[in-house]
């Protein structure tokens, strides 16, 4: 699999090394001549020079060929324009970018990059998880299809404790996916009791959201 | 008509005295309230200051009653980006992206972007200036416009 990252900044940096130490094929694009020379000397040729909006350096970096480009540069809109040239003029099958303002993820939809990644809202949904309690948490959105994966946990005062799985009122599109009891994961079971203090996984429909957690109130 | 303007910078204020100068509303935006003296003493023009591609910026530059929208920074993908905002986010019919790169340039407008590559322009009047030959038609340097409803 080819993997072409965009931006050698710090996000671009720690992913090509992390991607290096896997089996992928590697290319880490940055235009700036002094940031390449560092990456160059810790990444080796993984790193090379150019613009990864611009056409010609694009054709270089082989983007005709590529499985996946990422694009994690500072700037919004050459994410964008790095996403949607890759897209649509070279026909990359997967795109990634990386939205600084989190504002514009919706922004990005609209304009054909679906996949987006943005630090803020990982960071204020981490933030949610650690507010709110017996409620249920996203940890992430799937985006294409408004599915939401998300943690449940089972309160002192549940009305789901000691109760059969089977037994529980779930909404029609939403799934347990993984149990969290002392710690340990577990794959629930039809038959699986739940206890105060587990610790629910699920995939849910946003619009289902409400009704799952009324199901572990 | 309503213009907005992105990018008080030579083409943007002149673009904007011009148009101003015809009789039009134009409000013109700029993250950096300085650029605006380029304007001179321009009083009918609006002056927002605020990035581009920032939907309270533009919501503030009155985007929503816009009939047109140019955007002239110095960056393609701040051009490119605020005008796929103007045309898909707000709806505003005619929407023009400047371009320094020709081939991103070309890329967009075949993905149906109104651009308008000012480089290739300069370029093949030069030639033909140092060739002698008689100015050609506009489309002679660069791509006609895309159609009317076609382009973005």
């Amino acid at each position: 699999m080819y993997v072409i990252i965009v931006g050698g900044g710090k996000v671009g940096y720690y992913l090509s090394k992390e991607l290096m130490n896997q089996d992928y094929e590697l290319l880490l694009m940055e235009k700036d001549r002094n940031r390449l020379a560092f990456l160059q000397s810790e990444l080796g040729e993984v790193a090379f020079h150019g613009d990864g909006a611009e056409i010609q350096y694009m054709e270089a970096a082989g983007f005709r060929r590529a499985d996946v480009v990422v694009a994690v540069t500072g700037d919004d809109e050459d994410n964008l324009v790095v996403c949607q040239v890759a897209k649509w003029h070279f026909n990359v099958p997967r795109v990634l970018a990386r939205v600084n303002d989190p504002a514009n993820q919706p922004i990005f939809q609209k304009l054909g990059v679906a996949e987006t990644v943005n630090s803020t809202r990982l960071i204020y949904n981490l933030l949610e998880q650690s507010i709110e309690t017996d409620e249920v948490v996203p940890l992430a959105a799937l985006q294409k299809g408004d599915i939401e994966i998300v943690e449940v946990h089972v309160g002192p005062k549940s009305k789901v404790a000691g109760k059969r799985i089977d037994a529980l009122d779930l909404p029609d599109r939403s799934l347990i996916i993984t149990m969290l009891r002392n710690g340990e994961a577990r794959i629930p079971q039809a038959d699986t009791v739940l206890a105060v203090d587990d610790t629910l996984v699920a995939i849910v429909e946003e619009a289902q959201e409400e009704k799952l957690a009324a199901v572990f109130a | 008509m309503k213009i907005i303007i992105l990018g008080c910078g030579r083409a943007g204020s002149i673009t904007a005295r011009m148009l101003s100068e015809a009789g039009h509303d134009v409000t013109i935006i700029d993250f950096n309230a300085d650029a605006f003296r380029r304007l001179g003493n321009l009083p009918e023009v609006t002056e927002v200051v605020g990035s581009g591609i920032d939907l309270d910026v533009l919501r503030r530059a009155g985007i929503e009653n816009a009939d047109v929208f140019i955007a002239v920074t110095n960056g393609d993908n701040t051009n490119i980006m605020s005008t796929q905002i103007a045309k898909n986010e707000f709806g505003v019919a005619r929407c023009v992206a400047r371009m320094y790169d020709p081939s991103r340039a070309q890329a967009y407008r075949e993905m149906g972007i109104q651009t308008l590559c000012t480089p290739l322009l300069a370029a093949g009047l030069l030639r033909d200036y140092v060739l002698e030959q008689e100015w050609g038609k506009i489309t002679d340097y660069i791509e006609p416009l895309l159609p009317e409803g076609e382009g973005a």
